[in-house]
């Protein structure tokens, strides 16, 4: 155990672990002492200084960023503390564009409840916006950027780099002129970012936020001529209760089809059936990747095989890694399967003219809005998938149509495309593509099921940056024979500041791994950039407990056994990587630079 | 009136009666208990601006148990009207070596790091080849010690030492938050004795004096001399090595036209001291504190222009990081102009003085923190002439 610190708070004695800093002993003593640049995902930066407290002997402190003492006295409400902080959020509001009604952000602003709560009601200091020049980036597909709205808490520029390696965002400038900018400014498309959201999912005001396709959806909705589908992603069940009155970690399933029938969808589907299909065709690759070098010693093959599911991932390595692009898995990700089946497959069946299928989705995710953008995503000969929401997008959607969320009945999604697996459900969490690609490859290898209790494969579970898990292979059926007795090496890594560190040393010839699994994401797409804000480590906890509760409820655990899985195959789409395979599910990837 | 001295020069720093290798070379056999010993009876405080007693600076960071130490010159002379840190490294360079590698000794570091000015880079060329033959002295001296030289590029900000660890690492010269501070975790993390240029010549100097002789000089609070940089409204403008503890009255019979209104201690970031308070204020630490810096005004100048002209150079120098300092500057460079456009009553001023307190009270360094010196200290003695 490590050694405790006692401290004093308000008068209250507190005994906190070294390390720890006032304002997590604030905490303890049940004081919530306001903050706007701290968040527990990040490192402390101690720039906005609302946190002030004062501590005798030595006047105010930032509690973010001082570490408890042996002996320290503090005061969390004196006058000083009260008018210091005051004047620091009317500092922030005299350079902030406060137009909340016409802001994404209105209600779910951290400065807005701070202002709320310190009645800033008269501006006491110039306003400083007309100033400033400011500019909207609205050049990104996914991410909208603000600097009217920018308190420069600098939470996006250590999220984006210490989170995700990408530092698309970083300080440029100084004193008045100081500023959240891309590489010389370029405009966010431009750039190195990924589109992963990270950094709206931490910005405590509107300065970064999605762009959003509200208006459209409804537009599609309202249109008679057209048949609206939507897709929903695994993780969104789990967290759009968060955004509509539930605790993180409710799952929600039954209360969101019904909402999304209510709201008028034409037809409420399911992105798990993609991401059971994702496993046959991807699992089929690796597969045959393996035969290929294994058994026919062929040395084109690219080994470790990545999987391709997060668009944030696969722009991440366009830009850092380009000469590891044959390693990435050609299997689109299940919302571009299911967006090019829905104008394909779906329309066949349910005799529907493409042209009139909207397809939307709904995704924990910003980077799904770039993917469903890039020229190559249509194969369907439309856009595949018209629109892609994320789960707060949705949640608006939910809150104007004026449903009650919380006393909504379940119902089932519709079909075709609506049935799936437990391991299409655990894709929402980092490792669960690895789970669920493992459970059917190693059954159609030995022909029996994975060797863990529950079919749970706890070791590619969890929270850990990259995690590793080796299952050997014995006694395969006749067709597998050559992996007799190999041992299959996996990784597993979220967060892209993780997945670079695992894929520099696969680059640098010190990964020897077979396949290889990577969210761009913290936690995976439960902690998407399109889930609900707030998020930390305890919320992401919650949502992926939920995950895994969902996938043991269903009756289906593995996804070759989907029956809706067998019946594509059967009915259109032949074999895994067959011919139909080809042409509609896997695709290409482009080098990019690196601005 | 407490211990007051009289106006003193004083030939230390420049003294060309003494070799600094011998004075090395001895130092080099000293103990370290004894050197830090000398220096902490000197009462020596670093003559950077901030003041902290350098023995216990060098003190701490000798305790500390690293695989890796620093020393660094700060040689990022910012601060307004301060130019004798450039007169230093120009004449006496290896006074300034000589102080470094003696503070390597008690340390226990290999490596030092000059950080000069980004506006300095005209001294380089020399500076190297002077280092060349320091480095030689050294190898003669047997002593395993190497100094590197770094440039800035051109932000004030990054005199601060954290800020200035952060430069030297590659990164946006940002201040810290402290603790940690330098002596346990320094450039790259690890304990590092970070001194002003002339704090470091000053300690190679109490070497030769020891530290009773350097005691004698100066009062309680300021011991010792000090190098200046006289500016503005005089007749004699340079640098003048100066006993501390001198009135200011003292100080403008001196180097005053005859005409002085206030005197600016300390720069920008220091105070401004009007006529009627000249007899009253010691210069040191007792009473107002300088880095050097002391800008000259008589009655030909308007104070207005002094403060919009520090306001201005705060808004812009301010890395923008912290909330109080970023805004709180352009705060006040705006408001005075309001204000001296009749778009604000003078009472906003009051509003503005209470923003600097915030300022002094939660900036996360010394320069929003002292933002406040200067503009109370003219807002409030010249109000008339904020407004007219």
């Amino acid at each position: 155990m490590s050694k405790m610190i006692n401290l004093n708070i308000d008068g209250i004695d507190v005994s906190v672990e070294e390390g720890k800093t006032v304002l997590d002993a604030a905490k303890k003593i049940k004081v919530k002492v306001p903050t706007l640049c701290f968040h527990e995902d990040l490192c402390v930066a101690g720039n906005c200084r609302v946190c002030v407290v004062e501590q005798e002997g030595k006047g105010l402190i930032a509690s973010c960023a001082m570490p408890a003492q042996e002996g320290m006295k503090i005061h969390t409400n004196t006058l000083k503390v009260r008018r210091s902080r005051k004047h620091i959020i009317e500092l922030l509001l005299s350079e902030h564009n406060a137009d909340c009604t016409k802001c994404f952000k209105n209600g779910n602003c951290e400065l807005q409840e701070l202002a709320n709560e310190y009645r800033t009601g008269n501006q006491v200091f110039l306003d400083l916006v007309p100033e400033k020049n400011y500019t909207v980036d609205q050049s990104s597909p996914s991410i909208m950027k603000d600097d009217s709205k920018c308190i420069r808490c600098q939470r996006c520029v250590r999220t984006c780099e210490q989170l995700q390696a990408v530092s698309a965002l970083a300080v440029a400038n100084k004193g008045g002129n100081m500023k959240i900018s891309s590489f010389f400014d370029r405009p966010m498309h431009e750039v190195v970012c990924t589109n992963c959201g990270q950094c709206i999912n931490r910005c405590p005001t509107g300065a970064l936020i999605e762009v959003n396709d509200i208006e459209n959806v409804w537009d599609a909705i309202y249109d008679e001529s057209k048949h609206v589908i939507i897709q929903t992603a695994p993780a969104v069940r789990i967290g759009l209760g968060e955004e509509l009155g539930f605790d993180p970690g409710k799952r929600v399933t039954g209360k969101m089809v019904t909402a999304l029938k209510r709201l008028g969808f034409d037809s409420v589907l399911d992105t798990q059936f993609t991401a059971d299909l994702t496993i046959m065709e991807e699992g089929t690759e690796l597969l045959t990747k393996l035969k290929k070098a294994l058994v026919d010693g062929d040395e084109s093959v690219h080994l470790p095989m990545t999987t391709s599911c997060s668009p944030g991932w696969v722009k991440f390595i366009e830009h850092t890694f380009p000469e590891l692009l044959d390693n990435v898995s050609s299997c689109k990700s299940p919302q571009q399967m299911f967006g090019t089946l829905a104008k394909t497959y779906y329309a066949q069946k349910r005799n529907l003219d493409p042209k009139d299928i909207i397809s939307v989705s709904v995704m924990p995710c910003t980077a799904k809005k770039f993917e469903a953008d890039r020229p190559e995503m249509t194969d369907s000969g439309y856009k595949d998938v018209d629109y892609a929401i994320t789960t707060r997008e949705l949640a608006i959607m939910v809150k104007q149509a004026g449903l009650e969320f919380l006393e909504l009945e379940d119902q089932k999604f519709d079909s075709l495309m609506g049935d799936s697996s437990g391991a299409a459900t655990i894709f929402g969490a980092t490792g669960g593509v690895m789970e669920a690609a493992l459970r059917t490859a190693y059954e159609i290898v030995t022909g029996r099921e994975v060797p863990f209790k529950n079919l749970n494969i706890e070791p590619v579970r969890g929270f850990g940056g990259v995690r590793e898990a080796t299952i050997k292979i014995e006694d395969p059926v006749e067709d597998w024979k050559f992996l007799d007795g190999v041992e299959l090496r996996c990784a597993v890594a979220h967060g892209l500041a993780n997945a670079k560190e695992l894929m520099q040393a696969v680059k640098d010839g010190k990964a020897n791994y077979h396949f290889i699994e990577i969210m761009a994401c913290p936690g995976g797409c439960l902690g998407g950039g399109g889930q609900p804000i707030p998020t930390n480590q305890a919320i992401r906890d919650k949502r992926a407990k939920a995950i895994y509760e969902e996938d043991m409820d269903l009756p289906v655990r593995k996804s070759h056994e989907n029956p809706e899985i067998v019946k594509i195959y059967e009915d259109f789409l032949g074999e895994p990587l067959g011919h139909k395979s080809h042409e509609l599910l896997h695709t290409k990837y482009v080098a990019r630079e690196r601005y | 009136m407490a211990d007051t001295k009289q106006l003193k020069r004083v030939d230390i720093i420049f003294t060309e009666d003494c070799n600094y290798k011998d004075i090395l070379s001895e130092a080099l056999q000293s103990s370290n208990e004894d050197i830090v010993q000398s220096l902490l009876n000197s009462g020596l405080r670093g003559r950077g601006g901030a003041g902290f007693p350098t023995g216990m600076k060098w003190k701490f960071t000798a305790q500390e148990e690293s695989d890796e130490k620093f020393i660094i010159c700060n040689a990022d002379e910012g601060e307004p009207g301060t130019f004798k840190d450039r007169e230093i490294l120009f004449k006496v360079p290896f006074k300034v070596f000589g102080g470094m590698a003696v503070g390597a000794k008690v340390i226990g570091a290999k490596e030092g790091y000059i950080y000069l000015r980004g506006e300095y880079k005209f001294l380089l060329d020399d500076l190297q080849k002077h280092l060349d033959e320091f480095h030689n002295v050294l190898d003669e001296l047997n002593f395993d010690f190497r100094i590197k030289i770094v440039t800035g590029a051109g932000a004030y900000i990054c005199g601060e030492e954290s800020a200035l660890f952060e430069s030297m690492e590659g990164k946006r010269g940002e201040p810290r938050n402290k603790p940690p501070y330098p002596t346990t975790y320094g450039y790259k993390g690890k304990p590092t004795v970070i001194n002003n240029v002339e704090t470091l010549v000053y300690a190679l100097m109490i070497c030769r004096l020891g530290g009773e002789k350097f005691k004698e000089l100066g009062t309680d609070d300021s011991r010792g001399s000090k190098v200046f940089s006289v500016s503005g409204d005089t007749p004699i403008p340079g640098i003048y090595e100066l006993e501390l503890g001198m009135t200011l009255e003292n100080f403008v019979e001196e180097f005053g036209d005859g005409d002085t209104k206030s005197v600016q201690v300390g720069g920008a970031a220091g105070f401004c001291v009007p006529r009627k308070h000249f007899k009253d204020t010691i210069i040191g630490f007792e009473g107002v504190p300088t880095g050097g810096s002391m800008m000259i005004f008589n009655s030909s100048r308007s104070m207005y222009n002094v403060i919009h002209n520090y306001l201005e150079f705060f808004e812009e120098e301010s890395c923008g990081q912290c909330t109080p300092c970023r805004v709180g500057c352009q705060q006040l460079l705006l408001g005075v102009e309001a204000v001296k456009r009749g778009d604000k009553p003078i009472e906003y001023l009051n509003e503005l003085l209470k923003l600097t307190e915030t300022m002094k009270m939660t900036s996360k360094c010394g320069l929003g923190q002292s933002v406040a010196n200067s503009f109370a200290s003219i807002v409030d003695n010249f109000k008339e002439e904020m407004i007219y």
